[in-house]
C-alpha cells in the first residue's frame, strides 16, 4: 500500500496492548512463517532491546508464537499460542538478550527449524504502529517491509543472475515498485529482493530457478 | 483526488460542497481503487469490533497483562447513577467507554487502533456513547469515524502519532482531535468547525508526554483516554457554540510537532520520566533495576 489509508488511521484492528510490541511483533512473526514455507517443528526467538524489557507485559512472546503459527494481528487466538504450540507440536524458546546492540529498540532474531532439518533465520524491527522491516535472512543483511507483494531469490552473486530475474519479470508484465540486491561478500551468496503493487504471478518461481546460479526463490503475497 | 493537509480538506469541501466524511470516503475510493460498498463494509467491521471493545468490560472486567489495570470502565459507568455525576450522563458513558477499550487492550483482546492502540478508547468512547444517547445510525457513525480518520491522517502526514517520537500529545491528543472533529460533523457543524474543534482539542493536551509505568500500555494511558473523551465534548461543545480556535489546524499539527521533537526522550515512551519514574511509578516496574 503506497498510500496512507482511513485504514490505518482506524485501525489496524489487532490484538493488544501494543501496536509496536504487539502487532509488530506477530507480523514479523508470520511474515517469517511465510517465507519459510515448511511447516516449523521448532522455533527460538531471541529478543533484544525493548522488546527484551518488557516482553511479558506486551505479549510480545504470544504475539511472536502467534505469528509462527499462522496467526494474523487480529486473530484472537494469539493469547492462547503457547497452548495451541504444545497441541501442534510445535516446539519453541525465547532468549533473552539485554547486552547485544542492535539498531532499533524493538528487535528480534527468529530462527524456524524444519523436519528435514532446513534451518532459516529471520531478524526483524517493529518500527512503530505495527509496521515492521525485515533486516537480516541467515547471514546476510537484507531490508523489506512485507507491505507489497514480495519476491526473494536467493543466488550466487554473479553477472546476468539480476538481468535474468528482471526479464522474468517483464515477460509476467510484473511491475518493479522496489528493486535491491545483498551479498555476503563478492562471488558468495546474494538476495535479490523485489517488492511490487501486484501480486507476483507464483509461476515466475519456477522461471527464476532455470537459471544455474539462482539456488530459490520465496514469494510472498500481499 | 487527495488532500495533504486542512487547508487542501477544507478547500474541497467548499468547492465539492461535500463533508469531511465524503470527502474522505471519495479518497480513499481514488487511492485504493475500491468501492464505496468495500469501504463502508470494512469500516463496519472495525464498529463492530469497536462496539465489543467498549461494552465488554463493563459486565466482565479483566485484569491486565501487566495487572495495572482492570474494572475501571464498570466503576466509572457505575457511577453515572450517583446523585453528584457532573460530567453529565452522555460524557460519563464514553470515559467508562474509553477506559473499558483500554482494559480490552490491555489483556491481549481485539481493539481497533485509533491511531495508535494506546489511544484506542478515545474515538470509540466518544462516538458510540453519542451514538447510543442521541439515536445515530450506524451510516452515521461510519461517517464519524471516516471525519476522525480525515484528521488523524493530516497528523499522521505532517506531524507524528507516535508517543515515541512525539509523547502522548501525538497519540491522545490526536485521538481527541479526532473525535472532536467527528461531533461537529454528527451535530450538523461545519467542516470549518470541525477542523476548529480538532485544533482546540490539539492545542489543550499540547506537551502531553508518554510515560507508561512499567512501559505498559496501562496506567496513565487508561486514564489519560478518560481525558481524551472529555477534552473532545469539550472542544466539539465550544466549536459549535461558535467559538473557533484561533491557530489553524495546519499550524496547530506543525506545533504539536515541533513540541514533541523538543520534549526529552526520557518523556516519550521509555518509562525513564512522569508516572514511570516516580517512587511509586518505579515500585511497579518489575524489570527495573
Amino acid at each position: 500500500m503506497n498510500y496512507i489509508s482511513i485504514f490505518d488511521i482506524i485501525g489496524p484492528n489487532m490484538i493488544g496492548p501494543s501496536s509496536s510490541h504487539t502487532a509488530g511483533a506477530a507480523s514479523m512473526a508470520l511474515l517469517t512463517r511465510k517465507l519459510f514455507k515448511k511447516e516449523p517443528i521448532k522455533v527460538t526467538f531471541t529478543l533484544y532491546g525493548s522488546f527484551a524489557k518488557t516482553y511479558r507485559g506486551h505479549g510480545t512472546d504470544k504475539a511472536l508464537l502467534g505469528g509462527i503459527l499462522g496467526f494474523a494481528t487480529d486473530d484472537i487466538r494469539i493469547r492462547d499460542a503457547f497452548s495451541i504450540a504444545k497441541e501442534r507440536g510445535l516446539e519453541y524458546s525465547f532468549i533473552i538478550d539485554e547486552e547485544t546492540q542492535v539498531n532499533h529498540p524493538n528487535t528480534a532474531d527468529i530462527l524456524l527449524e524444519a523436519e528435514d532439518g532446513t534451518r532459516f533465520f529471520v531478524r526483524g524491527e517493529s518500527v512503530g504502529g505495527g509496521k515492521i522491516k525485515i533486516v537480516r535472512i541467515n547471514n546476510i543483511d537484507v531490508e523489506f517491509t512485507g507491505e507489497y507483494s514480495t519476491l526473494i531469490v536467493r543466488q550466487t552473486d554473479k553477472p546476468g543472475v539480476v538481468a535474468h530475474i528482471s526479464k522474468c519479470l517483464s515477460d509476467s508484465n510484473v511491475n518493479i515498485a522496489f528493486m535491491r540486491l545483498f551479498r555476503e561478500e563478492k562471488g558468495q551468496t546474494a538476495y535479490t529482493i523485489i517488492e511490487s503493487d501486484q501480486p507476483i504471478p507464483e509461476i515466475i518461481e519456477e522461471q527464476i530457478m532455470s537459471h544455474e546460479f539462482v539456488h530459490s526463490t520465496k514469494v510472498v503475497q500481499v | 483526488m487527495d488532500f495533504r493537509n486542512a487547508k487542501e480538506l477544507l478547500a474541497l469541501c467548499s468547492s465539492e460542497g461535500k463533508t469531511i466524511s465524503r470527502i474522505m470516503i471519495d479518497r480513499e475510493m481514488y487511492l485504493g481503487n475500491v468501492t464505496e460498498e468495500y469501504i463502508v463494509d470494512r469500516m463496519k467491521a472495525s464498529l463492530h469490533i469497536m462496539r465489543d471493545s467498549v461494552h465488554t468490560p463493563l459486565s466482565n472486567p479483566v485484569k491486565s497483562m501487566g495487572g495495572l489495570i482492570g474494572g475501571e470502565g464498570k466503576k466509572a459507568l457505575e457511577y453515572d447513577g450517583a446523585a453528584k455525576n457532573l460530567c453529565g450522563s452522555t460524557l460519563t458513558k464514553a470515559m467508562a467507554y474509553a477506559l473499558s477499550v483500554l482494559e480490552v487492550n490491555g489483556s491481549m483482546g481485539l481493539i481497533v487502533a485509533a491511531p495508535t492502540a494506546g489511544s484506542s478508547g478515545v474515538v470509540p468512547g466518544s462516538l458510540i456513547a453519542i451514538a447510543e444517547d442521541y439515536k445515530l445510525n450506524d451510516n452515521m457513525l461510519i461517517d464519524g469515524l471516516l471525519n476522525a480518520g480525515a484528521i488523524g491522517y493530516i497528523l499522521t502526514w505532517n506531524a507524528s502519532v507516535s508517543g515515541a517520537e512525539a509523547g502522548c500529545q501525538a497519540e491522545v491528543g490526536a485521538a481527541s482531535a479526532m473525535a472532536a472533529s467527528a461531533i461537529v460533523e454528527l451535530f450538523g457543524g461545519s467542516p470549518e468547525a470541525s477542523l476548529s474543534a480538532a485544533s482546540m482539542a490539539l492545542s489543550n493536551l499540547l506537551g502531553l508526554v508518554c510515560d507508561p509505568i512499567a512501559g505498559l500500555v496501562e496506567a496513565p494511558c487508561q486514564s489519560r483516554n478518560a481525558i481524551g473523551v472529555a477534552n473532545a465534548f469539550s472542544a466539539a461543545q465550544l466549536a459549535m457554540s461558535g467559538i473557533s480556535h484561533l491557530v489553524p489546524f495546519d499550524e496547530m499539527a506543525a506545533a504539536m510537532y515541533s513540541v514533541g521533537k523538543a520534549l526529552p526522550f526520557e518523556l516519550r515512551e521509555t518509562a525513564l520520566g512522569g508516572n514511570a519514574a516516580t517512587p511509586t511509578g518505579c515500585s511497579l516496574c518489575g524489570n527495573c533495576k
